[in-house]
């Protein structure tokens, strides 16, 4: 519910006047008496149901309703229309309908007793049970659902079940991954997991890096909050590994072709007085330093950006915007939109941590220094900022494999704690620990597409899809809080799949949600391919980039590189503080970033090379696609941004066609001409929000604003002023 | 390539205007204005602009030859150029990238600014009609500068100092840009009249009352075409063509007029090709506090009513708020009483005046430039209530396209006079209802008829070489109808034939003054400036490929209907904030489309040769069968 404004309560009080009394329907249609059952999932069992279940259609604004039944499961919260469902659905997803909801993408549900709603928190429904279920998703959907029309006792019984399974803490055993079996299919994109030694090696070889590759955590000997297998500098000493339990060590993420590299690690907890801890960070400074030129740059992250307390917060206001139940509180949220969305601090957070990975890339890209990056537990800031920089500056991780491979490698090998970052058990205790971080990473990259649409293979549909995907409950990807409890489960024996080791797939494996058609909608038609001749994920020495762009371009500090000599001054620096930020350039790196961006913006604009954000104020948008998609009243017909994305995806069909027409070198005069894929009819037919949300049930009638008129404050003195005000100074 | 005889003319050009030489194929000449020639040589890989006396080397022969030509050309032009001062020396203050030194050139047309700087190429090039006002800022500074300030109607401001020439008869450069830049105020005549470039069309014909009247279907057996404005007796803001009710005489007008304020009587704007529901504008009816009531009047809305058989009803729509609607019977207008006329509905679609909208503008002006305060800028967006404006206006005219296009129903539409909001509401509704006026052409049509012959006072609203640039008829009323414009492209990206760049270009000519077409204030007015000046139209007609959105689909009969919600409205960076060069202007998505379509065209080609290859082979082999098989080849689908 939103409560923007002064009038937030009342609205809903409204809205919930409006609808239409349950006679009204009964004798329009009386409801059919059967009950019909979802196609389930091997695995998948029904824990109750109950029907008819009026379920309020969101496609037009007469607040009517399709009858049907509604069921919960071990997997989703599912509602099976009575009415025949349109089959022409061009985005659908296998493993559950547009009226279905993962168990673990519910946010929060509330019920509506007669005049007012509640939010409902516990299983446990003291009262009469409500007549009215909302059901507000993390995806952002809106479901209303009125219990009126079937028997009390199976309302009673559906809501209890559904309140019980979305919201009450469980076992990570009873996630619906343990019991859902499938048999994995070959990938599209081939990811690479970072699962062996083998793929780090690759990695470290692919960008030139040399640094030492640790293996002797195969079975988290070393310790439980490492990777299995990680990559440290080369000067850092075995012993070091697991001095304080692997924290403090330097996690190599990435090496630039000049040979400084970049790294992660989780802080140590230090005391004024505590030498052993503060002589170790300086022997990993120094390790780190001699990587490359004997630099550093050191930043602990949690001191200068916003907090995942801060990021949870931020984001629950703003979500709020879009969980709009009806017309009248959409419109009336739309009054004081602008300040709403910045009041939200949500758009701001993204810019800030733009900003902080800009910062990164300046330190690699023009000062070629190593740059080592901390934070409390180095699996979440520490995440968004790497990976971000390696977007940025890396041309690979902006292919679609590359992204797999960049978010297995620093979000699912890092280890970042997506249990309890998303609260999938719902643990009352680990609601402070809550914060949509991955999303943040999302939010981030949508800035970076956006604004650089070529330099990337992936679609914004992509992006949506993945960040959906967090919330079902099926892939492995996101469903642990470490490295070492994702081995662990996959490894140990589970009793109740009698398989023995977990068996569900990863979310790369994207057959399992979509058809090969609509994971055409992955690919971003706008992608400039690098030219053919370039070996496909070389990172070369970009010799020509450098002369473009000279050091004296940039703002150079006065300490290019450290050698060995100034190293005790570096350490005289470290014993008086913790983790000096961004010690060499004590002065604020802001002005500097914002020359650095600057030079770059001279530059012709390469996307196949480095790639920075504008961060100006109007730069940093809305994600349209992701929040507003399921929002009738800003559904433009025949519009938006999907209507050119379909003709560019059209006129790539027919080059590629007309490609492989060449490639037959006319032995068959009969071509073979296809019809034109369902998706890419032409645009007028669609809706801006394409492919979400069906759009069938559109009339040609537009959305009138209910109260814009009300809304305009303005000077009285001007507002009363007469149009002409002087007599007409005449050309002639 | 151009051999040389063809390049090198055999007859001297005539007296008046010298005839630009021809030039080789792959070079492209523009004549930017007079005076720079901007000249675009592939084979030099350079695009330049050319003065008098630079030329350019490192072309092909023929390029080479081309450039001589268009120096002497240059040469005979020299003629008309009077007065140009130049001064050495002047620091222009930029915003973005600090102090740069160059020099600065005033013509009768533009103000230019030429970095000499190191290794900067900027220069700035500012027709004089966008100086809105010139100022001296603060006294002489020690080094014996003295520092002026250029505010221009574009949204941007230019700081420049300069040394005071010692000579004090000598005037100083920003004296005479004050003088040049107020033609009306210093009695000097527009560079419009001067401005002699040869277009191979002239955009005077694009509109026609008559032949888009005829487009309309009109005159029908419902409406006809009144003479009795021909000579802007009855309304001298109206156009000479008038479309009124066939069952309305010309003498029922007159009084009408006498009614309506500054006579602008009820008229058709747009009728609907297939429900026969029209658009009709007019200004207020003057009933005052008394209620006076006009028997013709009444009359006549009935009949417009009556034109259209498939509604019994009328919908006036008031553009302004209740409140000022009301405040105006006090002045003798005020609005349509629904016990004088039966079966109208009267809507007030809240839309401020003319002196909010200023100050609005004067708001985002101080919020976008020069520099945007990060993280505030959303509710510093918001307090300035520009969107919010445009949102409005949007959802007058989509209240207006609904109401005809889906309730069938005839609308009248006003303001108080008839030439601002009404010319808003009413060309916004006919963008959305009718897929002509998405056309280039038709968008030029939709300007020149619903803005321009109707009377909107452009001259008075951007107040074209008057130095008063205090005067409170200065309103971005158009402004604001072509930023709306834009809303509706970004929501409709291939329904428009048009792109951005079209937008922008007749907003920078809106200010500019070199066209005639925007520097009157009604048709009456423009009808002596015609053959004086040129029109904007000329203009881009006559390169129409910089124009037209490739992603363009002819879905001809289709409405569209915005969303007017806040949470699809943007501001218009790329017009408001365009100075700023942080934000890097983006159309990769235009290039990426154009590239596959010269690649998709290309690999047609070589698709149907090979074709043509295997069936010229399948008929030598099969030349005694009869039946061609060449005819049963399915031709490359395309897609428009």
């Amino acid at each position: 519910m939103l409560s923007l404004g002064t009038g937030g309560g009342k609205a809903s009080k409204a809205s919930f006047v409006s609808y239409v009394t349950p006679e009204e329907i009964k004798s329009e249609k009386e409801p059919p008496k059967k009950n019909k059952h979802p196609e389930l999932l091997p695995g998948e069992v029904v824990f109750c149901s109950a029907n008819p279940i009026l379920k309020f259609t969101q496609d037009d604004q007469s607040q009517r309703g399709v009858f049907g039944t509604l069921l919960c499961t071990n997997f989703r919260v599912a509602f099976v229309s009575d009415e025949e469902e349109d089959a022409a659905q061009h985005f659908k997803n296998r493993l559950y309908g547009e009226h279905d909801i993962p168990l673990m993408c519910v946010d929060s549900i509330y019920g509506g007793y007669d005049d007012k709603k509640k939010l409902i928190t516990s299983g446990l429904v003291k009262n009469k049970s409500p007549n009215k279920m909302i059901i507000h998703c993390k995806d952002l959907r809106v479901f209303q659902f009125c219990l009126t029309f079937t028997k009390e006792e199976d309302a009673r019984k559906i809501f209890q079940g559904i309140v019980h399974h979305c919201l009450e803490p469980k076992s990570l055993k009873c996630v619906f991954a343990f019991s859902y079996s499938n048999i994995p299919n070959p990938e599209r994109w081939a990811t690479t997991t970072f699962d062996s030694a083998e793929d780090w090696n690759q990695e470290m070889k692919r960008t030139r890096g040399w640094c030492k590759i640790v293996t002797g955590n195969e079975n988290f000997e070393l310790s439980q909050r490492l990777p299995q297998v990680f990559i440290v500098p080369k000067a850092v000493s075995e012993e070091d590994y697991a001095k304080f339990q692997g924290l403090g060590l330097p996690i190599w993420c990435w090496s630039h072709h000049t040979g400084c590299a970049l790294f992660k690690a989780s802080s140590v907890p230090m005391l004024q007085e505590d030498t052993v801890a503060q002589a170790y960070m300086e022997r990993m400074l120094n390790d780190v330093a001699q990587n490359h030129l004997y630099s550093v740059k050191t930043e602990d992250l949690s001191e200068t950006l916003p907090s995942i307390q801060e990021i949870q917060l931020a984001y629950t206001k703003f979500k709020q915007f879009f969980l709009i139940d009806n017309t009248t509180d959409f419109w009336m949220s739309d009054v004081k939109w602008f300040s709403s969305l910045e009041n939200s601090g949500w758009l701001d957070i993204i810019r800030q941590y733009l900003q902080k990975a800009v910062e990164v890339v300046e330190c690699l890209e023009a000062e070629n220094t190593n740059v080592l990056i901390m934070e409390e537990d180095g699996t979440d800031l520490c995440c968004v900022i790497s990976s971000l920089v390696q977007l940025m500056l890396d041309p690979y991780f902006r292919t679609l494999p590359g992204f797999q491979s960049l978010v297995q490698k620093e979000w699912v090998a890092g280890g970042h704690n997506f249990q309890d970052r998303c609260n999938h058990l719902h643990h009352k205790d680990k609601e402070q620990c809550q914060s949509p971080v991955f999303l943040l990473f999302l939010e981030c990259v949508w800035q970076l597409l956006q604004q650089h649409g070529p330099g990337f293979q992936f679609s914004e549909t992509y992006l949506t899809v993945l960040s959906d995907s967090v919330h079902v409950p099926v892939f492995s990807t996101f469903l642990f809080s470490s490295a070492c409890q994702r081995v662990s489960s996959i490894r140990a024996d589970s009793p109740q799949t009698q398989r023995g080791a977990l068996s569900c797939p990863a979310v790369w494996d994207w057959s399992v949600q979509f058809d090969r058609k609509a994971q055409d909608f992955f690919i971003n038609p706008l992608y400039a391919e690098k030219p053919v001749k370039v070996v496909k994920k070389s990172h070369r020495p970009k010799h020509q980039r450098q002369l473009s762009l000279p050091a004296s371009a940039f703002k150079t500090p006065s300490k290019k590189s450290f050698f060995k000599e100034e190293t005790d001054s570096l350490k005289k620096m470290l014993r008086l503080r913790r983790i000096s930020r961004w010690m060499l350039s004590p002065d604020s790196p802001q002005p500097s970033t914002r020359e650095f961006y600057e030079a770059w913006l001279r530059k012709p604009l390469d996307y196949h090379g480095l790639l920075l954000p504008c961060l100006s104020g109007p730069a940093i948008r809305l994600w349209v696609q992701r929040y507003l998609r399921w929002l009738p009243e800003v559904q433009v017909f025949g519009g938006g941004a999907m209507a050119v994305i379909s003709r560019l995806s059209e006129l790539l069909a027919q080059v590629q066609e007309l490609k492989q027409q060449l490639e037959w070198k006319g032995h068959r005069q009969e071509t073979n001409h296809r019809g034109v894929p369902a998706h890419l009819q032409p645009a007028v037919r669609h809706s801006s929000v394409f492919p979400f949300a069906s759009s069938r049930n559109w009339s040609f009638r537009p959305v009138i604003p209910t109260n814009v008129f009300q809304s305009l404050l303005v000077p009285d003195s001007l507002a009363d002023q007469d149009d002409e005000y002087t007599e007409v100074v005449s050309l002639v | 390539g151009a051999t040389e005889q063809s390049t090198v003319p055999n007859s001297p050009p005539p007296p008046t205007v010298p005839r630009p030489p021809k030039y080789p194929p792959h070079c492209s000449l523009r004549v930017k204005s007079r005076g720079h020639i901007s000249l675009c040589a592939p084979c030099a890989g350079l695009c330049i602009t050319m003065t008098f006396t630079s030329l350019m080397f490192g072309a092909c022969r023929s390029c080479t030859v081309y450039f001589y030509e268009t120096f002497f050309f240059m040469k005979k032009m020299s003629f008309f150029f009077a007065c140009k001062y130049l001064a050495k020396d002047v620091t222009y203050i930029c915003p973005f990238i600090g102090a740069l030194r160059g020099t600065l050139t005033v013509t009768n047309y533009r103000l230019f600014f030429k970095c000499m700087d190191r290794d900067q190429s900027l220069a700035l090039d500012i027709p004089l009609g966008v100086v809105s006002r010139v100022e001296k800022i603060g006294g002489t500074s020690s080094r014996g500068e003295v520092s002026y300030g250029v505010v221009c109607k574009d949204m941007r401001n230019l700081q420049f100092a300069h040394r005071q020439p010692d000579d004090t008869l000598k005037k100083s450069i920003f004296e005479v840009l004050m003088k040049y830049a107020y033609p009306i105020s210093n009695s000097l005549a527009f560079f419009a009249y001067d401005y002699e470039q040869i277009f191979p069309e002239n955009g005077w014909k694009v509109f026609d009352a008559l032949a888009e009247s005829k487009r309309q279907g009109l005159p029908n057996e419902s409406w006809r075409i009144s003479k009795v404005n021909d000579h802007y007796e009855l309304c001298d803001s109206y156009p000479s063509t008038l479309v009124v009710p066939v069952t309305i005489p010309d003498e029922d007008l007159r009084r009408i007029a006498a009614f309506r304020a500054k006579g602008r009587i009820p008229v058709l704007s747009w009728i609907h090709p297939e429900t026969q529901a029209t658009v009709v504008r007019c200004s207020q009816p003057m009933v005052g506090v008394n209620s006076k009531r006009c028997k013709e009047d009444e009359k006549l809305l009935q009949a417009i009513m009556d034109a259209n058989a498939q509604s019994h009803k009328l919908f006036i729509f008031d553009a302004r708020p209740s409140v000022n609607a009301t405040a105006n019977k006090m002045k003798g207008g005020g609005y349509e009483s629904e016990d004088a006329y039966q079966n109208a509905e009267l809507v007030f679609l809240d839309i401020h005046n003319i002196h909010v909208m200023r100050e609005s503008l004067r708001k985002l002006k101080e919020v976008v430039y020069p520099n945007i305060e990060e993280s505030h800028w959303l509710s510093n967006l918001e307090s300035t209530h520009w969107l919010e404006h445009i949102k409005v206006i949007l959802a007058g005219a989509l209240r207006i396209a609904d109401k005809v296009e889906s309730g069938k129903t005839s609308v009248v539409v006003h303001c108080s006079d008839g030439w601002d909001r009404t010319a808003q509401l009413t060309s916004l509704a006919m963008l959305m209802l009718d897929s002509h006026y998405r056309t280039i052409r038709g968008f030029e049509v939709l300007v020149e008829k619903e803005w321009v012959s109707f009377g909107h006072r452009f001259q008075m609203r951007i107040g074209h070489g008057d130095k008063n640039h205090t005067d409170a008829d200065r309103s971005p009323v158009f402004l604001q109808f072509i930023d709306c414009v834009w809303q509706m492209i970004r929501q409709f990206p291939t329904a428009f034939e048009f792109n951005e760049y079209f937008l922008i270009t007749i907003l920078d000519h809106l200010y500019s003054c070199l066209f005639g077409t925007f520097m009157c204030n009604s048709e009456q007015q423009r009808l002596k400036e015609v053959s004086k000046t040129l029109s904007l139209w000329s203009y881009i007609n006559s390169q129409l490929e910089e124009f037209t959105n490739p992603f363009y689909v002819n879905y001809s009969s289709h409405v569209l209907f915005p969303v007017v919600s806040m949470r699809h409205l943007e501001l218009w960076v790329g017009y408001y904030i365009r100075w700023n060069p942080r934000m890097r202007p983006q159309e990769p998505v235009h290039q990426r489309y154009k590239e596959l379509l010269a690649k998709r065209s290309e690999l047609q080609k070589r698709v149907e040769e090979l074709r043509r290859e295997v069936a010229n082979k399948a008929a030598s082999l099969t030349s005694e069968r009869a039946g061609s098989p060449t005819r049963s080849i399915t031709p490359v689908q395309t897609f428009v």
